[in-house]
Order: C-alpha cells, then sequence, then structure tokens
C-alpha cells in the first residue's frame, strides 16, 4: 500500500477531483444562503484576480490555488469597538439551564484554553466529555511558558488601559488581525487576572501584597503578570484545578490518554470526533452537540521547535480535511533566543527568556571560520552586528528581526558553536557593569538552566543562542464566536488564528488562552446550541450513523496502511526531514524560489513516506511509533499549504518575511493594498491545490503604520 | 457517569468509584467519628504512633534517670522503688500510680505495636515490587530509618524478657522481691543478661534517633527551621538514653555496683 | 562513548516484564538521557525490534511526563528531571540500569510507561479552590503578605512527575499531596476550604493505595523541583488543625 485512504494520489485523482469540485459548489451555495445580508460588501472582493506570482506560480501543481468566496465573519457585532462585546454577549441566545444538561460537549485538548473551557462549561451545566493525549490534563504544552501573561489592569497607573492593550496587539500583530478580536481580548485580559488570583495561582507579589507586575517585550507600560519563570505552569495548574474538580463532580468525563483521529461531520454540523485510546488502542467514536478544538499550534512541523514533542498538528489538519478552513498557516513567530541544538541527535530546542537580550550583547567573529575560544577573539574582530545595524534598539530590535539577522550571520559562516549554528550572548560586559551578583540576581535561573543543559557558565564563557520555531499565529479559521467554518465546531487558543495577527506580542499567548476558554467561547457556545432547530437540537446522532462508521474506517485504514507498510525508514527520520526543509524553505526567510523547491519536493517526500515508512509493533497497545508515524503524516500535508500560503504572500509582514520585500535596511515591507486579509484555506484533497477564501480586514480604530527600527 | 458508549478505558478507575470509597471511608462525611477518621487514614496513624512514642519516650528518660540511682548504694535505689509504690498516698492505694503508669504505657505499647503492623504492611504492599537495581537511595535513608520496624520488634521481645526478669521476676537469677537492687546486680551477673540488654539499648537509641524526628513530622512539629534542633534533640536523647541505661550493666561489670 | 543498558521491558500492564540488556554506542556527553533513549529506539527500529516505551513531552523540566529511575535512583544521579538529565554525568563503558516507577498506586502500561492518575484523583478530591469562572472578586481586593505568596510558590511548584513516590520506599504520594495542601493553605483564597480539602485529599490519597510516611526524606531528594520534607509536617499539621476543628 503506496497512499493513505484519501490521500488522493493517482488513480484515485479523478474521484478526488470529482469530489473537491462538488464540495466547493456546496460550499459556496451554503455561503451565499447564510450571507445573503452581506452580498453588497462581498461583491468587491470576489472577482479580485488572483495576486501577481500566480503567474508564476503555475509551474506547481499545488500552487495553482482557486480564488473561492470572500469569508465573512457573521458573528461579529458592529457598532462602537468598546460595546462589541457587550452586545454581542446579550445577543446570544442562551440556553435554558436545565437544557445544559441535555447537551455534551466534546473538547480536545487541556491547556490553557481547552483546561479552562471545560472547567467552565462543566460549571454552566453542560456534559463536557475531554480528551488529551497525555497522561494527565496537567501536563499540556502552556505549561512551558515563562514569562507572563498581560493584562491592562493599569495597577502601576503608567498610562495603560484596555485601548493601548488593544492597539499595541493590533500594531504588533502588524495590521492582521481583527479589531473586534483584539478589543474582546484586551477587556477580558482584566477578568482573568482576577480569576487566576481567586483560583490561588501564586502570581509574583510586593511586600505590600499586591501583584507585582513588569515589562515585557519591549511595551512601555508594565502589565505583565508573572510568577517567576513559570507563568504558564502555575496558570495551567490553576485551570487543571478547576478541571479536577469538575471531573471529580461527575461533569467532566476526562478522556486522557486518548488521541483525537479524526473530526465527525453529520449533516454539516460536527458531531463528534474519532479518537484512539493509546493505551489499549482502541478506535472509538464519541459523539456530542458540539466539539472544541483546543489543540495548540502546528509548530512542531519544524521539527526542531520549542512545543512539546508530542505536540501535534493532526485534530487541527483533520478538521480541515472536513471543511474547517485554515487561515494564515504562514504566520510562523521565531523566537530569537533559545538554546542551540547540541547535535543531530537532538529533537527538541530550549527557549530561554527573551528578557537576556536586556542585558546581554550578541555578536560573531569577523571572520567566518574563526574556531578560537570566544574569550581569545579580542573585541577589533568581534561583530556585534545588531548594535551595527540598529544601532537605536541595537539587542533589543524585536524578534524577527533579530531572529533573522542571526540566521543570516551563520549563513555566512559566521557563526559559533556546533555545526556553526549559533551566535554569542555575551554578559562579559553587563557583569563588569552591573557586578556578578547584580547579574546573577537578574538572569540566575536562566542562566542555570542553560549550564544544565550546555554545560557552560555564561558567568564565563558567553552563551551561545539561536532563533527557533515556538509559536504559531496560524490555525483554524474562526469566527468572532470562535466557531470554525464548520457549524458547531469551534477553535481556541493556539489551535485558531485568533487575535495575533502576523506576530504575537510577548505573554499574549497565555492571555488569549485563557480569555477564549474561561470567557469567550463559555459565552457563545451557547448561541450556537440555542439556534438549533428545535426538532436537532436534542437529537442525538446513533452511534451506527454511516457517517460515524466511515469516519471510524478511514482512520483504522489508515492507520493499518501505516502499520503494514513493510518499510525502512522511521517516523522520526521523515520528520526530521520535512521539518529541515521547512526550516530551509520556510523559516525566518522564505524566497519564491525556495518555496517552490519546497513545493516540489513535499509530494515527492509524502509519496515516498507512504513507500517506506516502518512501524515496528502492533495498533492494540501503546506504540508511540504508530503515534508518531500518524502525526507525520499529517505534517506532510500540512507543510505543503503551509508553504503554498507563504508563497501566495508576496508582502513581509510579521513572522512571515519574503525576502523579496524589504525595504533598503533590510525591514519586512508590508503590502497593505494587496493582502490585508485573512487566508482562509479550504482543503480539496491531499496534494490538491486547495480553495483561497479572504476575509478583509478593516482598520477603524488602530490605522496602519510603517515599524522602522533602524 | 459516561457521556458516551465508548468503553471505559480499563486502567482508569472512574472518579465517582474512588468518591463513593471516600466517602464510605467517612473522609468527607461528618458522620465518622474523630478516632475512627484517626485510626482509618494513614496520618492519623501516625499521629497515634507519635502520641504514644512520646509518652514511652517521657517514660524512657523517667526510668533512665531512676536507674541512675543505683550508683548510690542498695538502700538508696531499693528506697527508690518502694516510694515509687507508695506515690500519690494517702490519695491513692499502695502500687495504685504504678498501675496506672503501667496501664497507660501498656496501651501505648498495643497501640503502637498495632499502628506500626498495620502501617507497615500498608507500605510493604504499595510497594510491591523492589528496583532490580541495587544500592541506589536505598543506602541513603540512614541506619536508624531503615532499622525502625526490626528495632521495634527487637524491643517488643526485649520488653517482654525485661518485665519476666525484673518485674515478675520470673526469670531472674536472684528473683527477690522488694530487693530490685540485688536482682539487677544479679542479672547483669549473667552474660546473656548483658548481651539482651546491650543490644536492646542500642536498639532504643537508634528508635529514639529517628522516632523523635519522626514524632516530630507526624505531630505537624517540624519545620525548616527547626530541623537543626530536631535532629540534635533526637542524637542527644538517643546518646543520653543508651549511655544512661548502659552505664548500669557497666558499672556491675567494673565492680562499681556490686 | 558506549554504554551497556538494561532496560525494564514489559509488553503490557498484565505481562510479565524483565531487565533487556542493549549496547548502545555513539553516545555524546551533550545529549539528554531522553534523546540517548531516543537514539536507542531508532537503533531498535532499524534493526526491525519494537522501541523502548517511555513518557516524555515537554523535555524541558516542567511538565512532568518523563522520569524514569536510573540506577536506582528516580530521575537519576542530579536533582533534575529525567529530560534534564545530561550523559556527561555519565561515563564510557558505564552500565545504567533504567525501570519505571515502582509503586502499587502505579502500574505498568508497557516498558517505561507508568499509570499516574492516582495523583490526578488526589487533586480532584480538594486540591482546587471552588470558584467558578466569572465569579471572582478583584484581584487586589485581598492582599497577600509576601512571605505566604512566597511559601504558596515554593509548593506550587510541583509539577506531578510522581518522582517521590517511586522513591519513596513505602511507594507514599505525601510529598505530592503536601504539596497542594501547603500550597493552597498559604494563601487567602485557599483557607476557606482548608479542613475538607486535606481531610479529602488524604483520604482519596490512602484509597488509591499508597504508602504512608515513614521519614525517610527519599521524596525530598529525589523531587526536582526541590519541595523540602518539611511540608509533608506542615500537611501533617493541616490535617490536625482539620480533625480538631471537624466538631
Amino acid at each position: 500500500m503506496t497512499t493513505p485512504p484519501g490521500a488522493g494520489a493517482g488513480q484515485d485523482a479523478a474521484e478526488h477531483a470529482g469530489h473537491a469540485a462538488g464540495r466547493g459548489r456546496e460550499q459556496t451555495g451554503r455561503d451565499a444562503e447564510q450571507d445573503a445580508g452581506h452580498a453588497e460588501q462581498d461583491a468587491g472582493h470576489a472577482e479580485q484576480p488572483p495576486p501577481a506570482d500566480a503567474d508564476a506560480a503555475r509551474t506547481v501543481p499545488y500552487a495553482d490555488y482557486r480564488v473561492g468566496e470572500p469569508l465573512v465573519d457573521r458573528s461579529a457585532p458592529d457598532g462602537p469597538i468598546a460595546e462589541r462585546w457587550d452586545r454581542r454577549r446579550f445577543e446570544a441566545k442562551l440556553v435554558n439551564p436545565a437544557n445544559r444538561r441535555g447537551h455534551t460537549v466534546i473538547v480536545v485538548g487541556t491547556g490553557l484554553a481547552g483546561g479552562a473551557a471545560g472547567a467552565t462549561l462543566a460549571e454552566q451545566g453542560y456534559r463536557v466529555l475531554q480528551f488529551c493525549y497525555q497522561d494527565s490534563p496537567r501536563r499540556a504544552h502552556s505549561i512551558a511558558a515563562q514569562g507572563g501573561i498581560n493584562a491592562a489592569k493599569n495597577y502601576r497607573n503608567d498610562g495603560d488601559s484596555v485601548h493601548r492593550l488593544f492597539y499595541d496587539t493590533v500594531k504588533g500583530g502588524d495590521f492582521r488581525a481583527r479589531e473586534s478580536g483584539v478589543h474582546r481580548l484586551a477587556q477580558v485580559s482584566v477578568e482573568i487576572i482576577d480569576q487566576c488570583v481567586a483560583q490561588g495561582v501564586p502570581f509574583a507579589r510586593e511586600y505590600g501584597g499586591l501583584l507585582d507586575t513588569r515589562s515585557f517585550g519591549g511595551v512601555q507600560v508594565s502589565r505583565t503578570f508573572y510568577a517567576r519563570g513559570q507563568t504558564g505552569q502555575q496558570l495551567l495548574l490553576g485551570a487543571y484545578q478547576s478541571l479536577s474538580r469538575q471531573i471529580a463532580a461527575g461533569q467532566v468525563e476526562m478522556r486522557a490518554r486518548t488521541e483525537m483521529l479524526d473530526l465527525i461531520v453529520i449533516d454539516g454540523r460536527a458531531r463528534g470526533i474519532v479518537a484512539r485510546d493509546l493505551v489499549t488502542g482502541r478506535i472509538d467514536s464519541y459523539l456530542a452537540d458540539a466539539v472544541v478544538l483546543a489543540t495548540g499550534g502546528y509548530g512542531n512541523v519544524f521539527h526542531l521547535s520549542t512545543n512539546a514533542k508530542n505536540s501535534n498538528a493532526t485534530a487541527l489538519w483533520r478538521a480541515h480535511r472536513r471543511g474547517a478552513y485554515f487561515a494564515n498557516p504562514c504566520f510562523t513567530q521565531i523566537h530569537p533566543t533559545c538554546i542551540p541544538r547540541a547535535g543531530d541527535h537532538q529533537s527538541k530546542l530550549t527557549l530561554m527568556s527573551e528578557s537576556l537580550r536586556n542585558d546581554g550583547r550578541i555578536w560573531v567573529p569577523v571572520r567566518a571560520g574563526d574556531d578560537r575560544p570566544p574569550r581569545e577573539i579580542p573585541t577589533s574582530e568581534r561583530d556585534y552586528y545588531l548594535e551595527r545595524q540598529y544601532p537605536a534598539f541595537g539587542n533589543l530590535v524585536p524578534r524577527d528581526i533579530a531572529s533573522r539577522a542571526a540566521k543570516s550571520v551563520c549563513d555566512e559562516g559566521r557563526g559559533v558553536g556546533p555545526g556553526g549554528q549559533g551566535v554569542y550572548l555575551d554578559f562579559t560586559d553587563a557583569i563588569a557593569r552591573l557586578g556578578r551578583e547584580a547579574v546573577a540576581e537578574r538572569y540566575g535561573n536562566l542562566f542555570e538552566m542553560y549550564e544544565r543543559i550546555t554545560a557552560e557558565s555564561p558567568y564565563e564563557t558567553p552563551m551561545r543562542i539561536y532563533p527557533a520555531i515556538h509559536y504559531t499565529m496560524g490555525g483554524l479559521w474562526v469566527d468572532y464566536d470562535l466557531q470554525t467554518t464548520v457549524p458547531g465546531l469551534f477553535a481556541i487558543g493556539e489551535a485558531n488564528f485568533s487575535d495575533h495577527g502576523a506576530n504575537r506580542l510577548g505573554a499574549s499567548a497565555l492571555m488569549q488562552g485563557l480569555a477564549d476558554g474561561y470567557f469567550v467561547l463559555p459565552s457563545t457556545l451557547g448561541d450556537y446550541l440555542a439556534r438549533l432547530p428545535r426538532d436537532e437540537a436534542f437529537r442525538d446522532v446513533d452511534r451506527d450513523h454511516p457517517a460515524v462508521h466511515a469516519c471510524v474506517g478511514e482512520v483504522t485504514d489508515r492507520l493499518f496502511a501505516l502499520l503494514s507498510n513493510n518499510g525502512d525508514r522511521s517516523p522520526e527520520s521523515f520528520h526530521r526531514e520535512i521539518g529541515e526543509l521547512l526550516w530551509e524553505e520556510c523559516g525566518m526567510a522564505r524566497d519564491e524560489a525556495g518555496l517552490k523547491r519546497a513545493l516540489e519536493r513535499i509530494p515527492a517526500l509524502r509519496e515516498e513516506f507512504w513507500q517506506r515508512i516502518r512501524v515496528p509493533g502492533s495498533g492494540r497497545e501503546l506504540n508511540q511509533s504508530l503515534e508518531k508515524a500518524n502525526r507525520v503524516s499529517d505534517y506532510l500535508e500540512l507543510a505543503e499549504l503551509l508553504c503554498l500560503d507563504a508563497l501566495h504572500r508576496t508582502e513581509s509582514c510579521g513572522g512571515h518575511f519574503r525576502t523579496e520585500s524589504q525595504t533598503a535596511s533590510g525591514e519586512a515591507l508590508r503590502d497593505d493594498e494587496s493582502y490585508t486579509y485573512a487566508a482562509g484555506w479550504e482543503f480539496t484533497g491531499a496534494g490538491r491545490a486547495p480553495v483561497l477564501h479572504r476575509e478583509q480586514l478593516n482598520f477603524e480604530y488602530v490605522h496602519p503604520t510603517m515599524r522602522s527600527y533602524a | 457517569m459516561s457521556w458516551t458508549d465508548a468503553p471505559a478505558a480499563p486502567y482508569l478507575r472512574p472518579m465517582a468509584q474512588v468518591q463513593a470509597q471516600a466517602t464510605a471511608t467517612g473522609q468527607s462525611g461528618r458522620q465518622a467519628s474523630t478516632a475512627d477518621l484517626l485510626w482509618r487514614s494513614t496520618i492519623g496513624k501516625k499521629l497515634v504512633m507519635a502520641v504514644t512514642g512520646v509518652m514511652m519516650l517521657l517514660y524512657l528518660v523517667g526510668h533512665m534517670l531512676g536507674n541512675l540511682k543505683i550508683f548510690f548504694g542498695p538502700e538508696e535505689f531499693n528506697g527508690y522503688a518502694h516510694w515509687l509504690r507508695t506515690l500519690g498516698e494517702p490519695l491513692l492505694h499502695y502500687e495504685w500510680f504504678l498501675w496506672l503508669v503501667r496501664l497507660a504505657l501498656l496501651a501505648a505499647v498495643v497501640l503502637h505495636g498495632i499502628a506500626a503492623f498495620q502501617l507497615s504492611r500498608r507500605d510493604l504492599a504499595a510497594r510491591p515490587k523492589r528496583y532490580a537495581h541495587r544500592g541506589g537511595s536505598a543506602r541513603r535513608g540512614g541506619y536508624a530509618t531503615r532499622t525502625m520496624r526490626w528495632g521495634g520488634v527487637i524491643l517488643a521481645l526485649f520488653l517482654v524478657w525485661h518485665l519476666l526478669d525484673l518485674t515478675t521476676h520470673t526469670v531472674n537469677p536472684n528473683g527477690e522481691a522488694g530487693k530490685p537492687y540485688e536482682n539487677v546486680v544479679a542479672t547483669f551477673g549473667t552474660w546473656y543478661g548483658n548481651l539482651i540488654y546491650g543490644v536492646a539499648m542500642i536498639a532504643v537509641g537508634l528508635h529514639v534517633r529517628h522516632g523523635l524526628r519522626s514524632a516530630a513530622h507526624s505531630l505537624g512539629a517540624a519545620t525548616a527551621g527547626r530541623d537543626r534542633a530536631l535532629r540534635f534533640l533526637g542524637d542527644g536523647l538517643a546518646l543520653v538514653l543508651t549511655a544512661g541505661f548502659l552505664s548500669v550493666p557497666l558499672a556491675v561489670q567494673i565492680g562499681a555496683v556490686s | 562513548m558506549k554504554l551497556h543498558l538494561r532496560i525494564w521491558r514489559q509488553a503490557g500492564p498484565d505481562a510479565q516484564g524483565h531487565m533487556a540488556r542493549y549496547e548502545l554506542d555513539g553516545v555524546t556527553p551533550d545529549m539528554s538521557f531522553l534523546d540517548m533513549l531516543d537514539t536507542l529506539n531508532e537503533q531498535l527500529i532499524a534493526e526491525g525490534c519494537e522501541p523502548v516505551a517511555f513518557d516524555h513531552d515537554c523535555r524541558e523540566g516542567i511538565c512532568g511526563a518523563c522520569g524514569v529511575v536510573i540506577n536506582g535512583e528516580a530521575h537519576g544521579p542530579e536533582r533534575t528531571t529525567t529530560c534534564q538529565l545530561h550523559m556527561r554525568h555519565f561515563s564510557d563503558g558505564d552500565t545504567i540500569d533504567v525501570e519505571p516507577w515502582r509503586a502499587a498506586a502505579f502500574p505498568v502500561v508497557k516498558d517505561l510507561v507508568v499509570d499516574r492518575s492516582a495523583m490526578d484523583r488526589v487533586i480532584g478530591s480538594g486540591g482546587y479552590v471552588s470558584v467558578p469562572t466569572g465569579s471572582a472578586p478583584e484581584a487586589h481586593a485581598t492582599p497577600v503578605p509576601k512571605p505566604d505568596a512566597d511559601e504558596a510558590f515554593t509548593h506550587a511548584e510541583c509539577i506531578g512527575c510522581g518522582a517521590c513516590v517511586a522513591a519513596c520506599p513505602n511507594g507514599a504520594a505525601m510529598l505530592f499531596t503536601a504539596a497542594k495542601v501547603v500550597h493552597l493553605a498559604a494563601l487567602p483564597q485557599g483557607r476557606v476550604e482548608r479542613e475538607s480539602r486535606v481531610l479529602d485529599m488524604v483520604g482519596t490519597m490512602d484509597e488509591e493505595s499508597f504508602g504512608g510516611c515513614t521519614v525517610t526524606g527519599e521524596c525530598a531528594t529525589a523531587c526536582p523541583k526541590g519541595i523540602p520534607l518539611t511540608s509533608i509536617a506542615a500537611m501533617n499539621r493541616e490535617y490536625v488543625r482539620a480533625v480538631r476543628k471537624r466538631r
């Protein structure tokens, strides 16, 4: 067996093409019907021709995408921005408390968004069926967030406000986020802190007993709340404890070590999932009235990232395959201060807090291939390249600029450490200026962490750092209610394309995850359920429904195909290969030629995967190779869309940098004229060109400006 | 409670079941009596052990100090023994005080022993499989910590012999009521008397060394600030008790007491 | 460097397990212990054997998923998690024994993977503050003295890895339970439910067939987050308090 069931390669192609076209029509029909009210608004964009690169893209079949109907956020209220969330909550239909008991909601994932949503929905009275692949809901990767969480409390009286947080987030997102959503996020941020403090989250406090805040990521106000370097852990444990309370109360049924492998869509509504019990290998269908995906981002498609090893894109991708549009996949964020990898054996990178750049100076040797120990390189032969190129901001330039600069000096052969993939972050001057103790006070924990991993003391030897993927702004397209294009399927947290636009600000991921989980979704999900036609609202899906059987069958066939293929390559080797390809061609800096190379290589790699994959063991037991192989098979499809999105967006913005689109000083150059939209991609078959649906973004309150750090 | 038809993962216990059991054992219900609650929980049982242990420890300190009177000659030592029997008169009858102490000690010994036995069984069952690697962390706990169980058994056996020897005089070579001084000297005139007593007193020292700190933990009296003081107190008491008790047979051996 | 590994292999929960021997070459000092196991697994897959199953996720020492007993020590010779232990602490030619957490409450699922859900149930029986979303008062309404906040944080750092249970000769979860009890009792927000919390959590802990504390201190020595042994005493104090206040 060389092709996965439904992969749509080879002889299946014709059938799939027909199917895809059919679905396209169906989709269009539904949109047209439901969007009647917005028709005049849409008309202007529907006929827009594909962007200029379409001409060149014709050489790669996958890049020959079609432009479909524009996407319109039907649930967003209008009126003054500060009143929209209140209005939406008032206009949302409510579900009678007694009726909530009759509704089952599936929540996949137990991170900040999923844990908070599960607990809150259960408190409201819904029956919640929750899943996580880890052995406990407490282990979701939100736990690894270090820095902090933003909230517009203005406790410092330093001029912060909801509007300022809104403004900073829209601007930080390089004007590719939806204003209404971002404003709501800023509003809700205030309540999050209250909620977490009441749960017993031990935030840092001052001697007066009040909460401490700090400034983070170059923002001028101190609005970041933190719990030492473990803010994510503490917030997650707060949500986990609330969730545990509901599990104990019997209101949440928790399925740990159970991984979602497909979405069940019946009569156009998301009605459940197919999941595999990772211990017994049992594949089952789980049915519900609504499905919430809180499965995190897809950063692990790059193989080396700061994501947890098992974080994966399968839930997102399978939902996408079932009709949920995938938005802005090319908006990926790269963090400049990770510990470089020590060798080929390594498959996971560790992040170091960005605050290190406040006092550390970044440099590489002037001469390529200079392999003297750093202490023996005299100052005259060092290149403090950030200070040289960006004298005003120096080492504190934004993440993307610092990252690209590091890559370009390494590409020149001036990188340091194993494989030349690193630059020095030197604290010698800071220690001389502030004293060793003051430096230890600020960065002691981080230095210890670095030393544990590398066995080098940053007090004695400069640290080595290198950029790595750590967050993905893209994700499933959702409307203001966080509902995807599949009715009844919601996506929250990093899983949706969300409020960060093209770039996420520091300490905003935790804020968005909790805002979605605690406050937004629980207010909007009810509206969906309450508006269901009366005869449909409480009708349970039969477990023997043909669609359920088909879905379980497809999942089973796919796993069987993986297990029975007597190949010679491990899942890890394919993951490494696709990751390296993406990092090279679709990493920090992207260009048309590279992206096309990637788009040509990916289908071949996918074909090779299904021919040469070897998965030992059986499907009826804990089989980590099988889990991995299945995830990698989805990466091999997602990677293609990621490259296509990067190829189609010929501008540079936020985390997406196209070398063709930059200013003379190397700054990202946006093209607001052509690209002020969110790109929602519709699946048409594996390896087949998708359909692009654009959601036009309007900026009424924050007007696009150009940033400059030179 | 299940929202799905899919069977529950067999390796997971449903929370509801756990809760039902917890309630049945009176953990969350208010019906269970305090004694019942304490005796049923591991922490409660450790509390019982701590309280009874402290009772016995205080008794041991008094006992050891009384023993030292032997250095002042037979009259004083035998007179002290007699005084213990008349203590509390005229309110109490002859030997009543002693019997009260004996009853309290008996209760303490029995409770301490049963609790220890039950907790040990539980502890052993909680770690049914040992690590294949030998000589890992198991070496670190310290000799006193690792010998608590067997030390306790040794002390229980010693106690039986000790009562048969110097209280009921069943096995004492002299065995004369009202003449404890002569009985003690007779006991330590035998090699086995010295051996049994010596081994037991070392066991007392080791048991007190870890037991005192352990009791402080069980009673919640241990804090980071007191840790050093507790260790010092435990070591000191263990040393003083062992040395004090052993001084008597030693004195008999060298002829200072005869 | 070259290592001789002896690793616990067990096909499933009810299967008989055994220590299997493997030879692994090409280990570098910069590898983490889990990188080393990854390398072994790639070698096993190439040989057509089943790789060794082990739990792991964040590999940053915070999620608590990983944890194996290395040469008889939970998480190995350094005070850190298995994922943050590096091979430079071993030497060429070493024999390394790798075993799963051992405790009656942690049945083996497969190889080095154990089921730690008993710890989740301990938390579920009281390790929370009952505060439904939306009902929270303004965060600054209740100041918390800094020492209390610090005390709470020290105990809130627990990652729930289970090393304390694995290291304890009695398979006790006292340190784990104490960490949550003390964390929440240190804060005014958690004090409302402090009595029922400690009684219920200890009750569940006993139900889950964990052992009791004999103050060996193994748990605190193994804890990668440095939760002190005295927190167990603090929990006992809470327990006594709760029993007294019951009447």
